[in-house]
């Protein structure tokens, strides 16, 4: 089992054991009601890290110690002075004020980012103590580099956009962030201009020329592998071209693209603006896929355990908020203006409501078109690094599933929705259904190199 | 030369120049009626007011740019929340900017240009570094700077600086060695120290030079700024055109597109004030 820190009791023996008290992979697995908090994840582990760097400031004498006694007996040992169980406990449940109270968090103006958004007019911030200043960004590449930079202090991120910094992809050097909350579910679609609207099978598209917002989305890899899987090789047969949503509307209508795979609200907006129609909605590619996250640098969760806690509650709310129906019209309400998406509400109400004109004559009724559910799946991790392998991003093998729980905080995540009240998956790994094909992520191999068929 | 025209001539005609083009877009713009094709009204309310009809959102006509031209100069300065300022705001941050930048340029370009001008060594030693670096687009420093950096407003700043300082400098070197040999003999034979001729001979001689470097600066900072704000974004006018970009709305583009206009003509006039008051002739 890895662990999220480094482990202050390494060397030869680990100490994994839950704080349960039972040897069994620690968190997710602890059955709910015994040990509702049981001080493992990133803050409980940032915990033991802070113990163990008060008793030994000396990195070499700690070394020393683990090697001469072993980590069984040095806790043993340190704990017959100092709980360090409950000290695990206690940070878990973070219960303490926010060390930080004023934050910087930045957003994209996409629907994906609605919980991010949502919970600054409607207060879901300041009920946990926190003073929080939503600022709309230009672009992807710009929240990457100023959340680099800690201008902010938590993003509103593409979920591969954590792995890749994490990884060292894309960027320098490798930038520890980590995955707090998965923002949105489902929620992109496949735009044509509507001069296509003849041509709906993906086989006839050889030559078309398509946007996505970023290389590091969910929206590059969906769009690359539903092409795939209908014969079309997605570096050879197409251009596929990173564009910022905005202009994907923009270039549809002076017909420099064919189509895109973008977020909402361009979709809507698209056909809103009657230049495209809504080929696919990706909800019907891959029910319940991830696309943005709620990122946060790692060292956030040692410098300032709780208001990371406090964070995290925040977000798990207002994701929870977000994702009933019946809050669906308000919440469009409170994120159409100026302020924040700066579009038209009506717009915003069509996919939030799923209720929505699909550009080809026929209003369409799905629902559950857009979610909202936090919970930082494993298995989406580790999907999304197979593509980053399968399309040649990720030059090197990687230990998917550690760095799946480095880098999804799931842990952490899953504590803040058992205090909300929300059902906790038991095991942060699940096999995926795309596009009607399982993806085990305990077998991910198979997918790396999954075959182009023609 | 030709004649002086009367004002009022040239105005007249200028104004109805103006008043043909906007009545040509007005009637380009216009909305094909009737070809409107039938949907259902449930559907059509989903729709933008064009595409219910069965064609694209058009290009906002003048009438509709005049309309929300005043409703934005009706309360410029508001500020409600981080990410709605009013536009007299979002200037008045990229002026802040070009200030700041401008004047650091200022701060540095007008006494080395006078080092370079005043020795031949450092004016040979130095110039292939400014050959080098003067041609370089200003936004291509931008990912550097960033990365470098890090701090947005500062690195926006920093742009600014880059690229206001070429003229400057060229300019101030350029007036400052063509100061006349009989000047500075004089100034020598009234054995003036090497400070006073400075700024008692060469500045005053070479004030026109340094003056008309600062307004070509100043009219490459403000077209500069636009595009850095686009860039990294939170405030600013370049900013606000990304923003409204992002929201499609034309009308706002176009009005923001005359505000900068507007504001550099204004910045070029008070420099060209400044260069009537340190004019000289022989």
């Amino acid at each position: 089992m890895a662990r999220i820190f480094s482990n202050p009791f390494s060397a030869e023996s680990r100490l994994d054991a839950c704080g349960c008290g039972a040897v069994h992979a620690p968190g997710l697995a602890c059955d709910a009601a015994n040990a509702p908090a049981d001080g493992t994840g990133a803050l409980g582990e940032a915990a033991e890290l802070a113990v163990m760097k008060a008793v030994f400031p000396e990195d070499a004498t700690r070394r020393a110690m683990l090697r001469l006694f072993g980590a069984g007996t040095l806790v043993a040992a340190i704990e017959s002075v100092f709980p360090l169980a409950t000290a695990r406990e206690a940070m878990a449940q973070a219960t303490g004020a926010p060390e930080k109270r004023d934050l910087k968090i930045g957003f994209i103006p996409i629907t994906c980012a609605t919980p991010i958004i949502m919970a600054h007019p409607m207060n879901f911030y300041s009920r946990h103590g926190l003073n929080v200043e939503v600022i709309r960004t230009a672009g992807w590449a710009v929240i990457r580099d100023r959340a680099i930079a800690r201008e902010y202090d938590a993003a509103h991120m593409l979920a591969p956009m954590p792995v890749a910094m994490s990884l060292g992809v894309g960027v320098g050097q490798p930038q520890p962030f980590a995955v707090a909350a998965i923002e949105n579910i489902n929620g992109q679609a496949i735009t044509l201009a509507t001069k296509h609207r003849e041509k709906r099978n993906p086989r006839d598209w050889k030559g078309f020329r398509f946007a996505v917002p970023f290389d590091f989305s969910m929206h590059n890899y969906l769009l690359r592998h539903y092409l795939a899987e209908n014969g079309i090789d997605p570096d050879r047969d197409v251009q596929i071209r990173s564009v910022p949503p905005p202009e994907m509307v923009a270039n549809l209508r002076a017909d420099n693209i064919d189509g895109f795979l973008g977020p909402d609200p361009f979709n809507q907006r698209a056909v809103f603006d009657g230049v495209g129609f809504i080929h696919i909605l990706t909800k019907e590619l891959w029910d319940g896929h991830p696309c943005c996250a709620f990122a946060v640098p790692r060292a956030m969760i040692t410098d300032t355990p709780n208001t990371f806690a406090a964070l995290m509650r925040s977000i798990v709310e207002a994701t929870a908020y977000s994702n009933k129906p019946e809050n669906r019209r308000e919440v469009a309400q409170a994120i159409a203006g100026q302020n924040y998406l700066n579009q038209p509400p009506t717009v915003v109400e069509q996919v939030l409501t799923g209720t929505f004109a699909d550009g080809l004559g026929r209003v369409q009724r799905v629902p559950d078109r857009i979610g909202f559910d936090p919970f930082p799946w494993h298995s989406m991790a580790i999907w999304i690094m197979t593509q980053m392998r399968r399309w040649g991003q990720l030059q090197r093998d990687v230990d998917y599933a550690q760095v799946a729980e480095q880098v999804f905080l799931a842990l952490d995540a899953g504590r803040a929705m058992r205090d909300q009240g929300l059902p906790v998956p038991a095991s942060p790994m699940r096999i995926e259904t795309i596009m009607g094909k399982p993806f085990d992520p305990a077998n991910p191999a198979a997918w790396t190199e999954r075959a182009i068929r023609t | 030369m030709a004649a002086k025209v009367p004002f009022w001539r040239a105005a007249s005609v200028s104004l109805l120049i103006l008043a043909v083009l906007l009545m040509a877009w007005e009637y380009a713009v216009l909305p094909v009626a009737g070809s409107g094709a039938a949907v259902d009204p449930e559907y059509a309310a989903l729709l933008g007011q064009a595409a219910a009809q069965g064609g694209t959102t058009p290009m906002p006509g003048p009438s509709a740019i005049g309309k929300r031209l005043v409703e934005l100069l009706a309360d410029p300065f508001y500020v409600r929340g981080t990410n709605d300022q009013g536009i007299g705001v979002q200037i008045a941050y990229s002026l802040l900017r070009v200030g700041a930048g401008f004047a650091l340029a200022a701060i540095v370009a007008i006494p080395l240009g006078f080092l370079i001008g005043m020795s031949p060594l450092l004016n040979a030693a130095l110039n292939p570094f400014i050959q080098v670096l003067r041609p370089v687009s200003p936004l291509a420093w931008m990912p550097l700077a960033l990365y470098t950096i890090k701090d947005s407003a500062i690195s926006s700043i920093f742009v600014i600086f880059i690229c206001s300082i070429w003229p400057m400098l060229l300019n101030t070197a350029f007036g400052v060695a063509s100061v006349r040999r009989e000047w500075l003999n004089v100034a020598r034979t009234l054995e003036a120290g090497t400070s006073k001729t400075a700024i008692r001979v060469i500045l005053p001689a070479a004030a026109p030079t340094i003056v008309t470097g600062m307004r070509i600066s100043i009219g490459i900072a403000w077209l500069v700024i636009v595009a850095a704000e686009m860039l990294v974004g939170g405030t600013g006018i370049g900013y606000w055109v990304w923003n409204q970009w992002n929201n499609l709305s034309i009308a706002d583009i176009v009005i923001a597109i005359l505000m900068i206009g507007v504001v550099g003509l204004l910045l070029d006039r008070l420099l060209g004030l400044v260069a009537h008051a340190v004019a000289w002739r022989e």
